[in-house]
């Protein structure tokens, strides 16, 4: 299976997986290791992996996968709700049943592109998520949000005659329990397979397609192809992605509210991309664990932490830098994402992805290869 | 049929807004083809700049209180008031419309060193670069504006002349029943008076009649040897100008936080896209248009009728416009129709 690959790939995979399953380890020094926080990494590595494979392929900025991350984590909860704890079905439920409303959302917006289809993609994603606070509330349950109860159905738990539990039983892959380090590594293998899906998607002749029709669409269908069909199974797979980080976040937590599909969490997911890398495989994990280290570990600063960083500094000026930092940490975190966002598309618009590359051709020059001698003896 | 016209009324405060961030965001893209998702920001910057002014006004003193004779306390008491008096107070109470006069320079320079400082390096690049620098902007203005004055939102009170409601109904001979905030009028007036400066200003001066030619063929007024680009940042000024202002006015309808601009931005996208990208009347008549709908669209008989309906009838709007009419209610063909 893996000899499509080329040997470079396989080391990147390989590496890659090493370093997701070593990830407690290598996190633990910046205060990242713990089981929740790095949950919450795969399954946005996830969403942006997916969200990738539509952006950084064929150039279609969608401003609504936010809904499809929703319609996940609802139709998780309903499983574990109505089937079983399991966590299998509501996986595959999930993700079949965002396939099914990524297709008729692209099959409309699809028909324009530029900023018509980011347009049409948000009023989408605004139309779900205006429509799960009000009309759909009954499978929604509004702003509460949807939760696992005592008395709930479960059908095939009681077929099978599992035990219940006091209180609220959780969610488990054939008795794996979803919390703590299991939990994670579930997530982890999930990451690996998205990652390695996406590569093969990327390397495959069909990622070839994408890539021509986000360079020039009009060329494409000049020589007679369909350039729709390919940026809709496109989308429908960029959609199953978010589909399944979704029903990974309810999971992880048996909760699905609406907010999720709020069109600042799609804002999200294309911040993650661009901020990692677009189109780069690497690009949208790195992005997506950066934006979710300064949510989760920036915000928690507070003066206290900062008094003592700087107690090194003369009273005079650690009053200052303390209120000077104290703008980008805790509640200002955002204010850090926005300032690194604004650096980062004003010089090096392909992101941490291309930054790191230059970085390190200034440092290790690189020797001229033969490839690059003959192209010089040509001109 | 009070029901409905006061359906209608209430559309048209949501409807100026809606109207007024469409315009600027019309004029920025119909001159530097720039899609600007700072736009909805500009407008919360507006917004604050009346809760500052407001706020500078009432800075108070302690002054001994002489209500309760005999007793020993003290009240805070604006320094206008202890200068001025009676008339302090009421410069106090007028602390939007005098916000409006501060907001107009500090908006204009805003958006000149944002063009200039900004936004002139992206015209070379592609439409998704200029959306994401845009977006990342709104983002910075936001949390700046949240780290000074906090994420709950900032109660502003019209002046005092304009509290309470006009008996409209009764005006035009239909019955007391139909009765309207004077303050949402005023905005209505406002923003068309704005409106209309701005149209007037593009149409009937000569300033105005170079930055139309520019729209058209940015080339050839180049070649006649005038300097578009310095127009156009001044135009690109005069739409953040009209964002601020019509936050700044805005304030006493809908108490601003930090988000209210994020809010406004998508839905004027949506406004800019059903009136036809580049078309200045078009983004102005789709503007009340669809605040209409949506306060139509609110009523209880419709909402029972169509369960839902109000939450998405602008959304729906935007879809079917451009599924079927592209280029959008008045815009012009082949501009952005692809």
């Amino acid at each position: 299976m893996m000899n499509t690959l080329e040997k470079q790939d396989r080391w990147l995979l390989f590496g890659f997986a090493l370093v997701v399953l070593a990830g407690p380890l290598l996190l633990k020094p910046f205060g990242a290791g713990y089981p929740d926080l790095l949950q919450k990494f795969c399954i946005f590595g996830i969403f942006a992996i997916g969200y990738n494979i539509l952006f950084g392929l064929t150039g279609y900025l969608s401003f609504g996968h936010a809904a499809f991350l929703g319609i996940g984590s609802y139709t998780a909860v309903w499983s574990f709700k109505l089937l079983t704890m399991n966590v299998l079905p509501a996986i595959v439920l999930s993700v079949i049943l965002t396939a099914v409303f990524a297709l008729l959302i692209g099959y409309i917006c699809l028909r324009r592109s530029g900023i018509y289809f980011s347009i049409l993609t948000l009023a989408f994603a605004q139309m779900a998520y205006n429509l799960a606070y009000s009309v759909l509330t009954p499978i929604t349950n509004g702003e509460t949000g949807l939760q696992l109860a005592r008395d709930d159905l479960r059908s095939v738990d009681r077929l099978f005659g599992v035990a219940i539990q006091d209180g609220i039983p959780s969610t488990n892959f054939f008795g794996l329990s979803m919390v703590g380090y299991s939990g994670f590594y579930f997530c982890a293998v999930l990451l690996i397979l998205s990652f390695y899906i996406s590569m093969r998607i990327t390397r495959s002749p069909f990622g070839l397609m994408l890539k021509a029709v986000k360079s020039n669409q009009n060329r494409l269908k000049y020589t007679g192809i369909n350039t729709r069909s390919y940026a809709l199974t496109a989308f429908v797979i960029s959609g199953c992605f978010a589909g399944l980080a979704g029903a990974m976040l309810a999971v992880t937590d048996p909760l699905a509210g609406a907010d999720r599909m709020h069109w600042s969490a799609s804002g999200e997911v294309v911040l993650m991309t661009i901020l990692g890398g677009v189109g780069t495989l690497l690009g949208p994990v790195i992005g997506a664990g950066v934006i979710k280290y300064l949510e989760n570990i920036f915000s928690s600063f507070n003066e206290q932490i900062l008094n003592s960083v700087f107690d090194f500094l003369p009273d005079a000026i650690q009053h200052p830098v303390v209120t000077f930092v104290g703008l980008f940490v805790g509640e200002g975190w955002e204010l850090t994402l926005g300032v690194l966002f604004l650096v980062l598309i004003i010089f090096v618009p392909g992101g941490l992805m291309q930054g790191l590359q230059s970085l390190q051709r200034r440092i290790f020059p690189a020797r001229p290869t033969p490839a690059a001698d003959a192209a010089r003896g040509a001109h | 049929m009070d029901a409905i016209f006061l359906q209608l009324l209430n559309g048209l405060d949501k409807g100026s807004a809606y109207a007024l961030i469409a315009l600027g965001l019309t004029l920025i893209f119909g001159t530097l083809g720039v899609v600007n998702f700072a736009h909805g920001a500009l407008f919360m910057l507006g917004g604050f700049c009346a809760v500052s002014v407001q706020k500078l006004l009432n800075l108070s003193t302690q002054v001994k209180d002489e209500s309760i004779p005999g007793l020993e306390m003290m009240v805070d008491l604006p320094y206008l008031q202890v200068w001025l008096g009676e008339t302090g107070a009421q410069i106090i109470s007028f602390a939007v419309p005098i916000s409006v006069i501060v907001t107009i320079p500090l908006m204009l320079l805003v958006g000149v060193v944002m063009e200039r400082g900004l936004i002139r390096h992206f015209y070379h690049r592609t439409h998704a670069d200029q959306i994401l620098v845009t977006f990342g902007l709104a983002i910075v203005l936001q949390e700046l504006i949240k780290s000074f004055f906090g994420a709950t939102p900032i109660p502003v009170p019209a002046p005092q002349m304009f509290s309470g409601s006009a008996n409209i109904g009764e005006w035009l001979g239909m019955g007391g029943g139909v009765s309207y905030p004077w303050w949402r009028l005023v905005y209505f007036c406002f923003s068309t008076a704005v409106i209309a400066m701005v149209f007037a200003f593009l149409q009937f001066t000569t300033f105005g009649m170079v930055v139309r030619a520019g729209m058209r063929d940015r080339e050839t007024v180049g070649l006649l040897g005038i300097h578009i680009e310095r127009r156009f940042t001044i135009v690109f000024g005069i739409a953040v100008v009209v964002a601020g202002v019509a936050g700044a006015m805005y304030t006493p309808i809908v108490s601003p936080n930090y988000r209210i601009g994020m809010d406004f931005l998508v839905l004027s996208f949506v406004v800019v896209v059903v009136g036809g990208m580049g078309s200045l009347p078009g983004a102005v008549a789709s503007g009340f248009l669809l605040g209409i709908l949506q306060s139509f669209a609110s009523m209880n008989e419709v909402k029972q009728l169509i369960p839902g309906i109000d939450q998405v009838i602008v959304y729906l709007v935007a879809v079917v416009i451009l599924l079927t009419r592209p280029r959008g209610l008045l815009g012009r063909k082949g501009v952005m129709e692809d």
